[in-house]
């Protein structure tokens, strides 16, 4: 095209309002993003959630104590042991109830092996995220759910299901492992930690990805502590803070096994913190299933009508580390069978928080990263 | 070597009847270079509207997950047409997985009714059918079917995968008698 | 178990009482204690906020953690039911603005100075606070049919 040289004209249109969601592609869950945009730069960002607040802390008041275990694994539903875990965690603290060593040696092991297939949807939807569904990123998406099969495989030949499984009861498991058993988990930590290479070389060495974490969505110490950021992204931003080792739980204080910190508190950060994490969990159920101690698995009488069971009066909390962070159950208990108020400490709820924060400034491309990064499951946010 | 994980290659899924030409035509006379069909229109249209459902990303809850393991490589849901749409004005079947909230309920029906005709709805899992154990809850809507018409519930919490498909399998079969619940 | 020094800390100064988990002061001490703690006794991580409706006041406990002692401490208030307000921590613990909007939304006690205080789990317009006992557990509302003993009493 001939002509003189090209005028450039700048309009300013303001403050624009973008609503994202409820309904979006980033498979999160039902969050709703408020986006005060100028041009491409965030300015303000309004989390608006409770699209999925279904009402689990009042209906715990209605229900009786061994009847509610299966109920809490409809929160975190990316790892439901982990939140029934940290149920019966509080239930046997607060009624003073025995778990056989062993049965808290198989809690462990199902809650390493959950850790593992969460941080697995984590990174396929992170890789559909920043790859786009459409683009390279359901090859990873693709390859990470492949694994996680397995592990549903291993999990549904265990329990009889593959996801809500029902495993933790108070007082103790419910399903054992024989040999054959042990042998197909070490065989599984095996094929899973094959993959692992490939999946880091697929994101965290592809230079697209480096660009689109790297100093994206930093979170300050003082900022984290101040929000009660938890799990892997208050580790990333370099506070060494892991309940399996500050408050150990089940079979953790025996457990060797490292907490993977990072300091630059990025998203980079946090996807290093969780990358190592599943390499960190591969070798722990390895660890587990060496060194299982004998004996029962449930060592309480056998229960003549579960819906009797009678807490005494007071109040308890006690928290597991789920893949997200502290997850914790605060319980008052008015010496009947049913809790009086249960609140339940859910660890997208407060890693959330950090949204308004951490997101003006950046673009709308970098959104998307640190949701991704942030990992909120919306069934822990609302309840 | 043999991944001992891959699934084993046992009974091929069934072919949900009339996949060929030659099952819903009424008459088929093929040439070299091409051929020649007879079928009543509504017969035509049904089958390929059924061979290229688009889903909605409608994911609530814990369904969501499991439909995403059915979106994903073993259980492959591309082989049969469908194809995932983030938007509404791009699809036409909507599967509900998960707990359907007060405050979610009108979103639904908007989203519901921005999809343009012909639609369908399939419910996945005890939260969209009647609510499941949340039914009594003060923020709960017992069962999608409240908020917009449903032509397929699957049963399950979470339906597992293979149920999923069996729900698009007779969600198909209804596609192709002609049925539809909204209109 | 909170460290018994924080807590003899806390009773000779903010008149506190013992309990399980932590320490029960007076409301009106609420935003001095925990500014005491931020930054006095290192007591900086918010761990949570939580209202329970007891039989004659309601309580709000908030629970902070000390990271390098690794001790939490939680730290609880009475207000009565007609007068149900008490002072916001948003400004001491970020942490603490959702979990506040949260006990406001679904229990019912407002907080003063709150920076944002509205509904965050319920619709906005919602009437009522769930989680009182009060509150029927199948209240109808929007999309949420009246169940059918209900349809039943009225007609």
């Amino acid at each position: 095209m001939s002509g003189g040289p090209i005028e450039v004209v700048e309009r300013d249109f303001g403050e624009l309002a973008l609503n994202m969601g409820p309904q979006h592609p980033s498979t999160h869950g039902v969050l709703r993003l408020i986006l005060h945009l100028s041009g491409e730069t965030v300015i303000k960002a309004i989390p608006v959630i409770g699209y999925l607040h279904r009402g689990v802390e009042k209906l715990s008041e209605h229900l009786a104590y061994d009847q509610l275990a299966p109920v809490y694994e409809r929160d975190d539903y990316l790892a439901p042991t982990a939140n029934s875990n940290a149920y019966v965690l509080a239930v046997e603290k607060l009624g003073g109830i025995a778990v056989p060593r062993r049965a808290q040696w198989l809690r462990a092991f199902v809650s390493e092996w959950q850790r593992v297939s969460s941080h697995l949807v984590w990174l396929g939807t992170l890789g559909l995220d920043l790859g786009g569904a459409l683009g390279g990123g359901t090859t990873l998406y693709m390859y990470c759910f492949r694994e996680r099969e397995k592990i549903l495989d291993f999990l549904e030949e265990l329990t009889g299901t593959r996801y809500h499984t029902n495993y933790n009861l108070v007082g103790g498991a419910r399903y054992d492992l024989d040999a054959a058993m042990v042998a197909k988990s070490n065989a599984l930590a095996a094929s899973v930690g094959a993959a692992l290479p490939e999946f880091w070389s697929m994101s965290g060495g592809n230079p697209i990805f480096q660009e689109r974490t790297r100093n994206v969505g930093v979170i300050s110490k003082d900022l984290a502590m101040g929000v009660g950021v938890t799990g892997p992204t208050l580790r990333a931003s370099g506070i060494n803070y892991d309940v399996r080792k500050a408050a150990p739980y089940d079979a953790y204080g025996e457990l060797p096994f490292e907490v993977i910190t990072r300091t630059a508190g990025d998203a980079e950060a946090r996807f290093q913190v969780r990358m190592d994490e599943i390499a960190v969990s591969l070798k722990l159920v390895r660890t587990i299933v060496e060194g299982l101690p004998t004996g029962p698995i449930f060592a309480r009488k056998p229960l003549k009508n579960p819906k009797a069971t009678k807490l005494p009066k007071g109040e308890v909390y006690a928290a597991v580390e789920s893949p997200r962070g502290e997850l914790g159950f605060h319980i008052v208990s008015d010496g009947s069978a049913k809790p009086y108020r249960l609140k339940i400490n859910a660890p997208s709820f407060k890693n959330l928080q950090i949204v308004p924060h951490i997101l003006p400034g950046g673009l709308v491309a970098d959104v998307v990263a640190i949701l991704g990064s942030l990992d909120p499951v919306l069934g822990d946010v609302d309840r | 070597m043999a991944d001992p994980f891959l699934p084993v290659v046992g009974q091929p899924v069934p072919a949900a009847g009339g996949t060929s030409l030659e099952d819903i035509a009424e008459e088929v006379v093929r040439f070299p270079g091409g051929g020649i069909a007879m079928l009543r229109s509504d017969t035509l249209f049904h089958w390929a509207q059924k061979s290229s459902m688009w889903p909605l990303t409608f994911g609530l809850a814990c369904c969501a997950i499991e439909m995403m393991a059915t979106f994903a490589g073993r259980f492959d849901l591309d082989r049969f047409g469908m194809f995932l749409r983030p938007t509404p004005r791009q699809s036409d079947v909507m599967i509900i997985a998960g707990t359907v909230t007060i405050k979610m309920a009108p979103r639904i029906r908007t989203l519901y009714d921005q999809m343009p005709h012909p639609k369908w709805v399939i419910s996945m899992g005890s939260c969209a059918n009647s609510g499941d154990h949340y039914r009594n809850v003060y923020s709960v809507v017992p069962g999608v079917d409240h908020v917009i018409p449903v032509d397929i519930y699957v049963a399950g919490c979470p339906p597992t995968p293979e149920a999923l498909m069996e729900g698009i399998f007779a969600l198909q079969k209804k596609i192709m008698e002609g049925d539809r619940a909204g209109a | 178990m909170p460290a018994p020094e924080i807590v003899a800390a806390m009773e000779t100064r903010f008149s506190a009482t013992p309990f399980a988990l932590g320490v029960e002061i007076p409301a009106a001490e609420l935003l001095t204690a925990l500014r005491a703690l931020r930054d006095t006794h290192g007591y900086r991580y918010y761990v949570l906020g939580t209202g329970t409706e007891a039989a004659a006041a309601f309580e709000v406990t908030h629970a902070v953690r000390n990271l390098e002692s690794n001790d939490t401490l939680f730290v609880k208030v009475s207000v009565p039911k007609d007068a149900a307000e008490v002072d916001s921590i948003a400004f001491v613990y970020a942490g603490a603005e959702w979990q506040e909007r949260e006990i406001w939304d679904l229990i019912g006690v407002t907080f003063k100075a709150h920076p944002d205080l509205r509904r965050i789990l319920m619709p906005d317009e919602y009437p009522g606070h769930p989680l009182r006992k009060s509150f029927a557990m199948d209240t109808p509302w929007g999309y949420r049919p009246a169940t059918a003993a209900a349809v039943e009493a009225e007609s």
